[in-house]
């Protein structure tokens, strides 16, 4: 659309110099009220977390102590350990990673890199983002339903950690395809023109440029699992249980769980028992996190 | 239009102009033979009728304005515009002598044999070497020698083994866009193609590195039939034997480069190669 002529014959300069410079200062005031507004943001978090640390810690740590590990759970809190949660807890570390690696990759390579991108591969796919809002406690209703009863897996290990896995299967989906999408099309089509497969080109191309992504994604889901009480509860995880695992249809009990147990309790000393739990359980956390972390950057370091 | 003359001492025989179908029997000095082909993307058409004998050991450029259809037109010749969900094509590529379109034609085996080079250098977040070994690889050769020789040979063969040889085993990455573009066409010839398709090679280079990609060009088509699509003129004069000039989809002009730039039949070649638009 051509505008009359007549409008732009006129020079004059239509951006007032003068008032551009007085509003500079209102701009970077702006700008600094903003740089404290989101400072404010991540330091309420800090101060609420290392709040919770400093309670944890000071009420735990003394009981934190190699016996602690080593003792089975017991009615009096100075002999009471957690060695089967702990141990309880690294099988379904053990057995939920794999799982949710081989399910979750598998399915978001076949939605980024094979599905036809139609109405039901988009349905599927706002459906996986919604299955990460369900309550854990869903999950473990679940779990029941179909592992412990309909696949007669009992209250196992197994059971519990397939419970988890579907619990965290959604982020790690949505992580895994987030990356997959961000490999670039440049490096597929490379692959492609020398004649490689789509499976070659996926294992030995796309995957390997997604993978810090979808390790972040199984470490925040994973995290999450290792955390929750509900869906264990649910799937009849023990509360109270005298061998630790011997296979994955085993019994077991979970750090989680043996927490929620000790909070229960009234007496001082087991609250503390909890507290020490929780060091536990945050430090297996890191300690998993660190793992990942360190694989990541191995990877990304050659991208 | 192509002269008579040119038509008796079979230089070339297509004719832009009619749409009748050559002989599906193929000459033996052709690297393939394009007939009639059509390409749709969903409801545009982006070629439209083409006809192409495009001859072996040559450099055959593909000139043309934005759009006008060339890089769709290169990347049917590998079969890598079927990327796009919803091209359609009908007409033959005879490579070979088979149609690529062919039910049983594998665009994995067709792409074993005719490289491609792309517009961004884009080689792989890994080593050098493993870039250029990937294709070998990738067919399912595992034979360290093998390899390594493989490797050495295509880096030559690109003049890019003295500014590499050191570095063998260091991040592709870390090389300059030229570097990485010549890394790219070694990695293409470690899978020993007989074709290599280039679109817009050195769109992304500076001068430097561009004239070294030209250089390597007229080396490389002793051994090889390339086809390079560039929206630079000048560079399809200095480094074409055959050029082919699309608009719109259609090939208007194909004929000896010389006579392209010095001497075409059509209007519409001589406005563009003259920089009237485009």
């Amino acid at each position: 659309m051509a505008l009359p002529n007549s409008e732009f014959k006129n020079d004059k300069n239509l951006i007032d110099r003068e008032t551009v410079s007085k509003r500079i200062k209102m701009r970077l005031q702006m700008n600094e009220v903003f740089k404290y507004v989101f400072m404010a943001g991540l330091v309420f978090a800090l101060v609420v977390l290392s709040t919770l640390i400093y309670d944890i810690v000071t009420k735990g740590a003394g009981w934190v102590d190699l016996d602690f590990l080593r003792n089975f759970p017991s009615r009096r809190a100075e002999r009471a350990g957690l060695y089967p949660a702990l141990i309880g807890t690294l099988w379904l570390m053990g057995l939920i990673i794999p799982i949710v690696f081989v399910l979750g990759v598998g399915a978001a390579i076949y939605l980024e890199e094979y599905a036809p991108k139609n109405r039901l591969t988009s349905f599927i796919e706002v459906n996986i983002s919604n299955l990460a809002g369900v309550p854990s406690i869903v999950f473990g209703l679940l779990g029941l339903t179909l592992f412990v009863r309909a696949m007669a897996l009992g209250n196992s290990v197994i059971a519990g950690a397939l419970t988890l896995a579907l619990m965290s299967l959604p982020i790690v989906i949505v992580a895994a395809q987030e990356s997959l999408r961000s490999v670039k099309q440049e490096l597929r089509h490379a692959s492609l023109g020398l004649g490689a497969s789509k499976w070659q080109t996926t294992f030995n191309v796309v995957l390997p440029s997604a993978l810090p992504g979808i390790i972040t994604g199984i470490i925040l889901s994973v995290s999450r699992a290792i955390g929750e009480t509900a869906p264990l509860i649910m799937v009849g995880a023990a509360t109270f249980i005298s061998t630790t695992p011997s296979g994955i249809f085993s019994d077991f009990t979970a750090l989680p769980i043996q927490i929620y147990n000790w909070t229960g309790r009234p007496q001082a000393e087991f609250q503390n028992l909890a507290a020490a739990g929780i060091i536990v359980l945050m430090t297996v956390l890191i300690a998993m996190n660190s793992v990942a972390i360190y694989i990541r950057n191995k990877y990304s370091n050659r991208n | 239009m192509m002269k008579q003359e040119e038509l008796k001492k079979g230089d070339h025989n297509v004719n832009t102009t009619t749409t009748e179908p050559m002989t599906t029997e193929m000459k033996k000095d052709s690297a393939y033979v394009v007939n009639n082909l059509n390409l749709w993307y969903g409801e545009d058409q982006a070629l439209i009728d083409v006809n192409l004998d495009i001859k072996k050991n040559e450099v055959t450029a593909i000139i043309g304005p934005s759009g006008c259809g060339k890089s769709t037109f290169i990347k049917t010749l590998n079969r890598m515009v079927e990327l796009v969900p919803t091209v359609r094509t009908n007409g033959e590529i005879l490579y070979h002598g088979r149609n690529i379109f062919d039910r049983g034609y594998k665009v994995e085996d067709l792409r074993t044999s005719v490289g491609m080079v792309f517009q961004q250098p884009n080689p792989f977040p890994k080593s050098v070497y493993d870039n250029v070994a990937y294709g070998p690889r990738t067919h399912g050769i595992k034979n360290k020698k093998v390899l390594d020789e493989i490797v050495e040979r295509s880096l030559r063969g690109a003049a890019i083994w003295d500014e590499v040889k050191d570095r063998l085993h260091e991040n592709a990455y870390g090389l300059s866009g030229g570097q990485q573009q010549r890394l790219c066409i070694a990695r293409t010839l470690a899978i020993e193609p007989d074709v290599i398709l280039m679109d817009e090679p050195t769109s992304a280079l500076d001068p430097i590195s561009t004239l070294k990609v030209e250089e390597l060009v007229q080396e490389l088509k002793e051994k090889y039939s390339i086809i390079i699509v560039t929206h630079n003129m000048q560079q399809a004069a200095r480094v074409s034997d055959k050029t082919a000039f699309f608009l719109n989809g259609e090939v208007v002009e194909f004929d000896v480069t010389d006579k392209i730039f010095s001497n075409p039949s059509d209007k519409r070649t001589e406005d563009y190669i003259s920089g009237r638009f485009g």
